[in-house]
């Protein structure tokens, strides 16, 4: 058990007799990106905050690194790096006098300051605005000083809560790729409630949906698993639909422009179904030249389990 | 730990406007009475020569001097205490302290001594007036120090108080009101006690006035000192309560 840098087990906390967060069993293994997934009001951020030591649970056990974060809440939150879901920023002292003071009372050691301070600038991109107010940045960069404050002390375990919420696509492009290369010298866990971004992230992803674990797999396993719930499909020389469906099994076929077909696959269909309706549209002469999954297999899952439909994939991997 | 949370604190005070404001306008008043009490004592310093055991400099300019400035410390503390932790709530920076690894002991200090420091600048600058006599006169400098640690006593249980209310709210306008109104009321509490009527002398050992009129006078009684520093530590418990309570529920 000494590999898992977080072990959360069966953690509850309700708010006024309602339960946010339900007995949530949660680990994280060094090296670890992990997307944590769930619709606004899932519980996510509730979990985040008990985590991070900033939220005591109504019930259950953390540990983090092998220390117990309720008994030794010091030494616990010495190994974490947090970003709250609104980054907690003095709007009043400059980019580098904020960062000093996080170093400060993060312990990190005197000496060490300036130079711990010059790095997570660096590595997030702050270089040339640390002179200026954290007042007058925009809404990216006020994000980056957020994670920037979370990387200092360079902890084990980083807890981003929401890191691309209400930035512009490009901010969000950029925070990506800043996450992705912190994966490679910390543990990460971030909540979206965005699957793209889950997914061309994280290594694992857990679904979490009213405060309980609804689903945890590591992402890899995914698309051998399960098909696509609709493929967009380009045949250049295709019979009828009716004859299509007849042929390849497919639940419908919906003709769009430009040679397009919508496909469904059967409600039972295994995961390589792409592959042999390619291989049946060459075999028969239709003369594909394009095939794109158009909702994800996560998504599917996604919608399934939080529209309160039970898959069958519902146990976890270990 | 302690020393950047304070350091924080006080930057933060006088990178607003607020700070400097208070600053000005404290030494300004306070100026002004001061000349005026100098002015005072010049037209009758002839009739004190008559007698020999009259009252001097110190008593006649510097002790009303503190005395007007504590009230003047009772309508300003509360604006410099307010945003203390209600602005942090506000502004969610508070996750930011409960996230790093500090204890509440280390959080309470932190903001305490950090308003602490500020009101120790302002005790500065009105200590700088009854100096600027020196240079005339000859002060009772036992007299100038029981004043000065009377008036610090003072500012350190305001400041307290105005720690703990401001943790109880996220606006700071609330946290001023209500730390004002605590002051005042302890501060008049004695006023019921002008007869003798039974406890009329728990309403004055209450009063925050009655115990630093001792230092005006020169005494420096420990059951004062104990009462400033059992209110402080008091409210400063139950800041720290506060906070612990923050990670239980909401």
């Amino acid at each position: 058990m000494a590999e898992n840098l977080i072990d959360a087990h069966n953690l509850s906390r309700s708010f006024g007799g309602r339960a946010a967060v339900r007995n949530l069993d949660l680990t994280l293994e060094r090296g670890e990106i992990l997307g944590f997934l769930g619709l606004n009001g899932a519980g996510k951020s509730t979990t985040l905050r008990m985590l991070a030591g900033t939220l005591a649970p109504s019930a259950g056990r953390i540990t983090i690194a092998g220390i117990d974060l309720l008994n030794a809440p010091k030494s616990a939150k010495r190994k974490l790096g947090y970003l709250p879901e609104q980054p907690p920023l003095h709007p009043e002292l400059t980019v580098s006098e904020y960062l000093r003071f996080c170093a400060e009372i993060h312990g990190v050691p005197r000496p060490r300051i300036r130079h711990a301070v010059q790095a997570a600038q660096e590595k997030t991109g702050l270089t040339g605005v640390e002179r200026r107010l954290i007042r007058n940045l925009s809404k990216g960069y006020q994000q980056r000083v957020g994670i920037a404050q979370a990387i200092l002390h360079d902890p084990e375990v980083l807890l981003l809560d929401e890191p691309t919420v209400g930035l512009d696509p490009a901010q969000i492009q950029d925070i990506r790729t800043l996450i992705r290369s912190l994966g490679e010298a910390h543990s990460v866990i971030f909540s979206s409630h965005l699957l793209a971004e889950v997914q061309s992230l994280a290594t694992r992803v857990i679904i979490i949906h009213e405060g309980q674990l609804a689903w945890s797999r590591p992402l890899t396993a995914l698309p051998s698993d399960r098909p696509a719930a609709s493929y967009r499909t380009g045949l250049r020389k295709a019979p009828s639909p009716e004859r299509m469906v007849a042929q390849t099994g497919a639940r419908e076929i919906t003709p769009l422009e430009g040679g397009w077909f919508r496909i469904a696959p059967p409600q039972d269909a295994a995961g390589d179904f792409p592959e042999r309706f390619l291989e049946q549209a060459v075999r028969e002469g239709w003369a594909p030249f394009g095939l794109v999954a158009e909702e994800t297999s996560l998504e599917t899952i996604f919608l399934e389990l939080t529209r309160g439909v039970t898959p069958n994939a519902m146990e976890s991997t270990p | 730990m302690i020393r950047a949370l304070a350091k924080r604190e006080l930057r933060s005070l006088f990178a607003s406007p607020l700070a400097w404001v208070v600053l000005a306008v404290v030494t300004l008043i306070l100026g002004w009475i001061f000349l005026l009490q100098v002015d005072l004592f010049l037209r009758i310093m002839p009739r004190l020569a008559l007698y020999r055991h009259g009252a001097g400099v110190t008593a006649l300019v510097v002790m009303p001097l503190f005395h007007s400035a504590i009230v003047i410390l009772l309508l300003v503390i509360p604006l410099l205490t307010m945003r203390l932790v209600s602005e942090e709530r506000r502004q969610k920076t508070l996750e930011l302290l409960y996230a790093a690894p500090l204890s509440t002991l280390d959080l309470v200090c932190g903001k305490y001594l950090g308003i602490l420091a500020f009101l120790g600048t302002l005790l500065f600058l009105i200590f700088l007036m009854p100096l600027s006599l020196e240079l005339g006169t000859h002060l009772d400098w036992g007299l100038v120090a029981a004043g000065l640690l009377g008036l610090f006593l003072v500012m350190a249980a305001f400041a307290a108080a105005g720690l703990y209310l401001s943790s109880l709210t996220e606006q700071p306008i609330v946290a001023a009101i209500s730390t004002f109104g605590l002051l005042l009321f302890l501060w008049i509490i004695a006023w019921a006690a002008k007869g003798h009527g039974p406890g009329s002398h728990i309403l004055r050992y209450a009063s925050l006035l009655d115990h630093f009129s001792a230092f005006g006078r020169g005494e420096i009684r420990v059951s004062d000192i104990a009462y400033y520093l059992i209110f402080t530590l008091v409210f400063l418990v139950m800041t720290g309560r506060r906070f612990d309570a923050d990670h239980l529920e909401h």
